[in-house]
């Protein structure tokens, strides 16, 4: 296996990529070889989000606005996370299934404690106040 | 662990040997070229594919982890107690809510930005950079871990115990101490390995062998920290 080229000037845009693994030159060619500045941007981008859902907090944001902008902001720095510091929006889509689908499953437990917790509680406060 | 000294030109032609790898294009054709027939699924080195299957169970750990929280929060009828104030401390003067756990979100990001850029140097084989700036990693996660132990001692003296507390519901304190126990736990892990990988990357080891995919690897583990991290700040203290 010869070293990867290194190109520092690589487009961060996936279809490089793409084109590479459809040109057959296998996985030693899709390492991490992306501008320095696109880490600092996501960073930034963390920084900026992570200091919004603290100022829903600060400012005291109540009732179904503060969980909605609770749950963007963590959907969006999750996103983030692992699309782009996990690499995962440049590796090919059998990957990228095995890792997002299953969790999906973990939404269907969450669904589902929450209408048996609900009745735990209907129970406890008819019958064990 | 062999995982660097296995070298890479011994695996490369057994995971293409079919005809059909080469017609096989990105997106939903490419998947199902992957999947059809009695072959390699993952075109990716094996490490990795095995550390994002763990990481997909560990998800799971966590997620049950925050459902479990979840579920008791919702059905506790006593007050839950408000994490706003909970978590506040006092710093010159001033009363500021959550400040410590903002501080730990902080420092985790940053964690993650400089080890996304330790991957970046080891693929550009610079050997001194790539184990600097894990190092760096490492020591932002083990400044990590250290004000969760704060926080620890904080709630301890202030009687939170697994079984009950004197701020509300008893259930907050099993909750909290489970989830960010495992959560730290984690944490710890990765400043060991990632110690142990950014040695061995100084020593000139994958330079060796040629092979620089453990850095990405150690990277995916450090990233999963700091994406558990996002879900529990948002879900345990924000919510």
């Amino acid at each position: 296996m010869s070293t990867p080229s290194i190109e520092i000037g690589h487009p961060s845009g996936s279809t490089a990529h793409e084109a590479a693994h459809a040109a057959g030159q296998g996985a030693a060619d899709a390492h991490q070889q992306h501008p320095l500045g696109l880490y600092f941007k996501v960073w930034g981008l963390l920084f900026l989000l992570s200091a919004f859902s603290y100022m829903v907090d600060l400012f005291q944001i109540h009732g179904v606005l503060r969980w909605g902008l609770i749950l963007a902001l963590m959907m969006a720095k999750a996103a983030l996370i692992v699309a782009v510091f996990m690499h995962l929006r440049w590796e090919r889509l059998m990957l990228i299934c095995v890792v997002v689908i299953p969790p999906l499953a973990l939404l269907v437990l969450a669904g589902m404690m929450v209408v048996e917790s609900d009745y735990v509680f209907a129970a406890r406060t008819l019958y064990f106040r | 662990m062999s995982i660097e000294i296995e070298p890479r030109a011994a695996e490369e032609p057994a995971m293409q040997p079919l005809p059909a790898a080469s017609t096989a294009g990105a997106g939903l054709s490419g998947m199902a070229a992957d999947m059809a027939g009695d072959r390699a699924m993952f075109r990716v080195a094996w490490g990795k594919a095995m550390m994002w299957i763990f990481l997909l169970s560990d998800t799971f750990i966590f997620g049950t982890f925050l459902t479990g929280y979840m579920s008791v929060r919702i059905a506790a009828t006593t007050q839950w107690p408000n994490p706003s104030e909970v978590f506040a401390l006092t710093i010159a003067g001033t009363h500021l809510p959550l400040i410590l756990i903002a501080i730990m979100t902080f420092v985790l990001i940053t964690s993650s930005g400089t080890m996304a850029m330790a991957v970046n140097y080891a693929y550009r084989r610079d050997r001194r950079k790539c184990a600097m700036l894990m190092m760096a990693t490492a020591a932002f996660g083990a400044l990590f871990v250290s004000m969760q132990a704060f926080e620890w001692s904080k709630l301890i003296a202030e009687g939170v115990r697994p079984w009950g507390n004197p701020m509300g519901s008893a259930q907050f304190g099993a909750c909290f101490f489970m989830i960010t126990g495992f959560h730290g736990m984690h944490v710890s892990a990765g400043v060991i390995y990632l110690l142990v990988v950014a040695r061995r990357v100084r020593a000139g080891r994958y330079e060796r062998s040629g092979n620089y995919d453990i850095v990405e690897i150690a990277g995916l583990y450090w990233h999963f920290v700091d994406l558990v991290w996002v879900f529990i700040f948002a879900l345990f203290y924000l919510w």
